[in-house]
């Protein structure tokens, strides 16, 4: 098959379209496009307020757009409410670690095991005792690198801990796509590496959408990179390109990484 | 479980106290303390059922009462037009209690935090303003019961006194046992975690605003049942029943038991009731002890009795 031809066939896992929204006067994202392709991780980076976790939280649905749509595996979801979203397999994780903190960390990741299996309407039988929910639960946090804390109370977790927690809370739903809200926030640069490690595991398996504000874990992981300022995209390409355009680097790289 | 811990074993006490006060109380030449604890398990279910969606879901109930009222007036309005069949009586009251709550919790849980809070009250207020306004089923002054639902069988009669009161006990120990399978179970699970951090729920893929309309549903009917059962009691239903300050109450004796504790509620109304009860035996200014006394428990025991009792465990 030839490269074009390659081209033309490659599956868009998200698509979002002259999305817009803004807060009062403050527009956070501004007519943004963007494609991301099946089984690539593409980063979205940015100086401080250029908008990207409004970005993220619009693409979740948490947040609805002004105008402008989002459509999932070729469908329009710019609609669903983000419970719904998650079902269709876009999970997200979050900037501000978001997990339950007075449940272990077993616990957390079991309630997302039981809502990647349906309803929870089941009103009588103990959760602890439950098989289906407890051995995969077990399972992804032996693959964070959590198998020893399971029953550790999750408030009570190190930082770095909860930020594994947290990426393992999205994968237990069974999504196809992950939005990754800065997940080496406030760690340090052995639990960085350790996250970028695990995210290039989780390459080929999952399609990435990954904000991030370390530079060298955006280089290390990504294939694509779209540079936000001020809620507009100035520049989406390869690492390479994005390393030499002149526009980005005026914008941004500029000031840390040239 | 821990049956070791100084909380559940005061619960054990107080239930067991419950379960034999037919026959001590009379034999102690007290034989009205009968009446009050059957009172008292009365205001237990319904706390216990406070305790479900403010406890466990932190969704701050301030008309919880109002399902009391329901209930007993389902049962007080029925028997007014001499229907007094059990089996006509209880399913009513409950499905009468289950489509309010549907409707009220669809409209409240909309909002969170003090507007949950104001908006339950005022729906409360507003079926309590209601019953006052109804002149044919006795405004303020209430309305009696002539009889008592009748369920058409010879061995199961309520105006029979032992029968009433374990009638009580059981739906008190079923209430206690219900809602602890319900928070164990996935549905409850979800309810925690929705107190705990709703957005991350969402973000797993569960519309926490059905699942916490389901748990107000049930609160609701199981709260009703509390009503129906206070109705046939007494004998008598009033506006009283619903009022505001009766669903404080209830708050204070779910706080007081301690929060999210499965048996805490049943303490708490226990305290709260034999408290206000011994108290004003002792002097008509009984509420200058009672209140400060309160306060005081809130401030010093932020987990409530259970927590007071229970070593090593902090709770927020």
């Amino acid at each position: 098959m030839s490269n074009a031809l390659k081209d033309m066939v490659k599956e868009v896992a998200l698509e979002a379209r002259e999305l817009n929204k803004s807060f009062g006067g403050l527009t956070a994202t501004d007519n943004l496009s963007i494609e991301v392709a099946r089984g690539e991780i593409h980063a979205v980076i940015g100086p401080n307020g250029a908008g990207k976790t409004t970005f993220v939280n619009v693409l979740s649905g948490l947040l609805k757009p002004d105008s402008g749509e989002i459509l999932f595996a070729g469908r329009d979801v710019t609609l669903l409410s983000a419970a719904a979203r998650v079902r269709q397999g876009l999970a997200r994780s979050f900037q501000i670690t978001s997990i339950f903190r007075d449940f272990t960390t077993l616990e957390n990741v079991m309630l997302s095991v039981q809502a990647g299996q349906g309803h929870s309407f089941r009103f009588w039988a103990p959760t602890a005792r439950d098989k289906s929910l407890r051995e995969p639960a077990v399972d992804l946090l032996e693959r964070v690198g959590l198998g020893d804390r399971v029953d550790v109370t999750a408030g009570n977790l190190a930082h770095g801990e909860q930020r594994q927690l947290e990426i393992a809370i999205s994968l237990a739903t069974n999504p196809s796509f992950l939005l990754l809200d800065e997940p080496m926030a406030g760690m340090g640069p052995e639990e960085s590496q350790g996250m970028i490690d695990f995210l290039k595991v989780l390459k080929g398996s999952y399609t990435m959408l990954l904000v991030e504000h370390d530079m060298d874990a955006v280089f290390a992981l990504a294939d694509r990179i779209t540079v936000l300022v001020y809620g507009k995209a100035i520049a989406t390409g390869t690492p390479d390109e994005i390393r030499n355009d002149a526009a980005v680097r005026a914008a941004y790289l500029g000031e840390e990484a040239v | 479980m821990e049956f070791k811990n100084p909380a559940n074993i005061l619960t054990v006490m107080v239930v067991g106290l419950c379960a034999v006060v037919p026959f001590l109380a009379p034999a102690l030449g007290e034989p009205f303390y009968v009446i009050v604890f059957a009172r008292i398990m009365i205001w237990a279910i319904a706390a216990v059922s406070l305790n479900l969606i403010m406890g466990y879901g932190g969704m701050i109930s301030f008309g919880h009462a109002v399902y009391l009222g329901i209930g007993g007036y389902t049962i007080g309005i029925l028997a007014f037009h001499g229907i007094t069949s059990a089996w006509v009586q209880w399913p009513l009251a409950i499905s009468t209690c289950a489509l309010i709550s549907l409707i009220f919790g669809a409209i409240s849980l909309r909002t969170r935090g003090v507007y949950f809070i104001m908006i339950t009250l005022a729906l409360a207020q507003m079926v309590f303003f209601l019953s006052v306004s109804a002149e044919r089923y006795g405004s303020d002054d209430g309305l009696n019961i002539l009889a008592r639902s009748d369920f058409g069988v010879s061995f199961f009669d309520l105006n029979d006194k032992l029968t009433m009161y374990y009638t009580i006990f059981g739906f008190l120990l079923a209430s206690v046992f219900v809602s602890w399978r319900l928070i164990h179970s996935r549905f409850g699970a979800v309810i925690r975690a929705a107190k705990s951090n709703d957005t991350r729920v969402q973000a797993v893929g569960l519309s926490t605003y059905t699942y916490r309309l389901t748990a107000f549903v049930i609160a609701g009917v199981m709260c009703g049942i509390a009503g129906l059962l206070q109705a046939n009691l007494e004998n008598f239903v009033s506006p009283d029943m619903m009022n505001w300050p009766r669903s404080g109450e209830l708050i204070f004796m779910v706080v007081l038991g301690g929060m999210s504790t499965v048996f805490g509620p049943v303490t708490g109304a226990f305290v709260f009731l034999m408290l206000s009860e011994i108290l004003s035996t002792w002097t008509i200014h009984w509420h200058v002890i009672f209140g400060p006394f309160l306060v005081l428990l809130v401030i010093f025991a932020r987990g409530g009795i259970a927590g007071l009792l229970t070593p090593g465990r902090t709770r927020e």
